[in-house]
């Protein structure tokens, strides 16, 4: 793993545990990735795949017990995020890194002016004045893009409607100007116009400042216009990794094949039938020896079930993991979809 | 609106739901409540039918009264105003009995498969209900029955004896969907059946639903926000903004080709999953939120958000009117003669309104 100055994040062979009543779930286990300064990463998957708990880990967010970060390095600009003591991680949140949740209906405290939630930020991390702190919090609302910011400063949550809540959110986060923001699910809750905006204030935002982002979703289609590369994951484990367009044009691992073919595509269509993934997310509480998606994958042969699949290099930043990357790789190449 | 032919299952006319909300009340003026009475509409007029076997797609953003309609054909609301036609009885007007009667024909299917399930019933119990409740059978053949119903959506029939919280989120739709069937209804309204579920589960309930209506000659009306679904199950689709239907065509025609302001932001704010034409597209953003449905604003309802608004807008209220051959559109800026806005109208900036 290469220390560059151009990268902002680096994380290698994470693995983070929780300890339920079912056994041990291995949430997230080996996960490793770069973002370089200035980048957004994509991060896709379907519930249970480990990709908000990637980002928590990151964060130093993972309730303890019963979770826990049990292998692996996070390099932020050079720090080690896991030998942090709590004060220390605390100075880098918010501050440094930001997160925006899916919910912004229940990550803001309905009780508070958003003036007061805002100001917080600022006077803790910035030392901000009581002044300073609301003067920066009408700027940050205008920044993005809430009409009349002055009088809206001091409304609460309530008053808001989900997108400008949203605002709201990404207004607080980007207060200390972080150089690296962390977005799960930002848009999910939110109708596709609204979403729309919301997409573009990021992009806008992140040219502006050069944020460094990630950007956790379950739909490929938003990652598709915003992200410059992407990890897959599925089961704890990164399936493919690769820069956004390769990945969409050429993917080599199967599961990525079947998720960007079950997705109906508007721009063209004809009424056919949809392919579909056979079978559920695998409980990850009670994974199989071999590749926890051979059962539900259409290529497994009788290796996938009993060996783990190596992650296999396709080409230089792309990887997957599947015993047979290089095939379907050669599939998209060569099958021109 | 269309022209009536034999093949209608469902036709509605200028059906309305309103909610009273009061106000405006001699009490209210003395306590200092609302000085107006609030009423929301929720559905504000529409005329469509609903073809025999088709799938009719509904789409629109939250709070713009696509779920009310769904319920309001199955009188699961009561219905203010209007008609809405089931073989030649109005829905709206039936007697208690006789609607219960027609439940058997018009079933529904719900968004979230945690909340629209029993968690005290087995699985066998929940999709035999309605069959004993309607007398379909009783005793040993309810089970056997249910047993073929779990086959046909796909669930292994030794799950009878089951609860919901042993199903994963896409099997209790399956589960939703058996409920349904159980009666062999001829109508389901499916209200965002996928919405709940990952993107490799939906296209399973999607392929499913499909299959079914070929099958049992089912008629959908799937309402839904996400307009990818819509586009790939309908076969025609109508647009639905603060109450009333904008714009109504085939699947295609309205994703290619949309008419009204509206649609055209709509779907261009769909994210398609291809990055070389994402770096592309032009999209619309439109400024602000949905205006609130208490109250909403006169005439054209969108016109606060409309970028080809003019003062007529505000005063007269569009009609759903053919402007190419089955395209419907609501808009009194375009018609037959000029069908495309862009043609005869510069956008212009919306100033965005501070309520």
């Amino acid at each position: 793993m290469s220390e560059t100055n151009g990268t902002i994040l680096s994380v290698n062979d994470l693995r983070t545990y929780f300890q339920t009543e079912d056994g041990l779930v291995k949430a997230v286990d080996g996960i490793s990735f770069e973002l370089e300064k200035g980048e957004t990463l994509g991060i896709v998957g379907e519930s249970g795949s480990g990709k908000s708990v990637t980002n928590l880990s990151v964060m130093r967010l993972i309730p303890e017990p019963p979770g826990k970060i049990v292998n692996g390095d996070i390099i932020f600009d050079g720090i080690d995020v896991r030998k942090l003591n709590i004060d220390e991680i605390r100075k880098l949140r918010g501050k440094r890194m930001a997160m925006i949740f899916q919910d912004p209906m229940t990550s803001l405290n309905p009780f508070l002016k958003i003036s007061t939630q805002l100001m917080e930020v600022t006077q803790l991390h910035l030392g901000h004045s009581k002044d300073q702190a609301y003067q920066h919090a009408v700027d940050m609302l205008r920044t993005v893009g809430i009409p009349a910011p002055e009088k809206r400063v001091d409304n609460y949550p309530h008053e808001f409607s989900g997108g400008m809540r949203q605002r709201v959110m990404i207004a607080m986060a980007l207060s200390c100007e972080p150089e690296l923001l962390i977005a799960d699910e930002p848009t999910t809750a939110l109708d596709v116009t609204i979403q729309a905006q919301i997409l573009e204030l990021i992009k806008d935002l992140k040219t502006q400042r050069g944020t460094s982002v990630i950007f956790i979703t379950h739909d490929l289609g938003v990652v598709a216009g915003m992200t410059d590369k992407i990890i897959v994951m599925y089961a704890g484990k990164v399936f493919e990794s690769a820069p956004t367009r390769e990945l969409f044009k050429n993917p080599a691992n199967p599961y990525t094949k079947g998720l960007l073919k079950s997705v109906p595509d508007p721009a063209h269509e004809e009424g056919k039938a949809l392919y579909q993934i056979p079978g559920l997310p695998p409980d990850v509480a009670h994974l199989p020896d071999g590749c926890p998606f051979a059962e539900r994958c259409d290529r497994a042969e009788d290796i996938c079930t009993k060996e783990f699949p190596p992650f296999i290099q396709i080409n230089e930043n792309h990887h997957s993991l599947c015993h047979f990357a290089k095939e379907v790789y050669a599939e998209s190449t060569g099958g021109g979809e | 609106m269309s022209e009536t032919n034999g093949n209608n299952l469902i036709s509605l006319e200028d059906l309305k739901v309103y909610y009273d909300l009061g106000g405006g009340g001699l009490l209210d003026r003395i306590t200092g409540g609302s000085t107006e009475r609030r009423v929301v509409k929720a559905v504000d007029g529409v005329t469509f039918d609903i073809k025999q076997g088709e799938t009719l797609g509904l789409v629109g953003e939250s709070g713009c009264g696509k779920s009310t309609l769904g319920k309001a054909l199955l009188r699961l609301t009561p219905i203010s105003g209007g008609k809405a036609i089931y073989k030649g009885k109005d829905i709206a007007h039936m007697s208690d009995s006789e609607m219960r009667e027609q439940r058997k024909n018009l079933q529904m299917i719900f968004q979230d498969p945690y909340a629209s399930l029993n968690p005290r019933m087995t699985v066998g119990n929940i999709i035999g209900e309605p069959i004993r409740t309607f007398g379909l059978a009783n005793g040993q053949s309810v089970e056997t029955m249910v047993q073929e119903l779990m086959e046909t959506v796909g669930l292994s029939r030794k799950f009878i004896k089951r609860y919901p919280h042993e199903f994963s989120g896409g099997q209790r739709q399956r589960i939703g969907i058996a409920r349904a069937l159980a009666l062999d209804p001829e109508f389901i309204v499916a209200d965002e059946p996928i919405s709940a579920l990952d993107v490799s589960i939906q296209a399973q309930i999607m392929n499913l639903m499909d299959d079914l209506q070929k099958e049992k000659d089912l008629t959908y009306l799937f309402i839904s926000h996400d307009l990818r679904a819509v586009r790939h199950v309908a076969d025609r689709v109508a647009v639905m903004y603060l109450g009333e239907i904008v714009e109504l065509a085939e699947g295609k025609e309205i994703y290619e080709e949309p008419l009204h302001p509206y649609s055209k932001a709509l779907i261009s704010a769909v994210p398609v999953p291809d990055p070389e034409i994402e770096a592309k597209r032009e999209r619309i953003i439109l400024t602000g939120d949905v205006p609130s449905p208490i109250n909403p604003p006169s005439g054209c309802h969108f016109h606060t958000r409309c970028p080809y608004s003019i003062d007529e807008c505000r005063k007269t209220e569009p009609q759903l009117v053919q402007i190419k051959p089955n395209h419907y559109a609501a808009c009194i800026r375009i018609n037959e003669e000029n069908p495309y806005i862009e043609d005869v109208a510069e956008p212009h900036e919306v100033e965005e309104i501070i309520d």
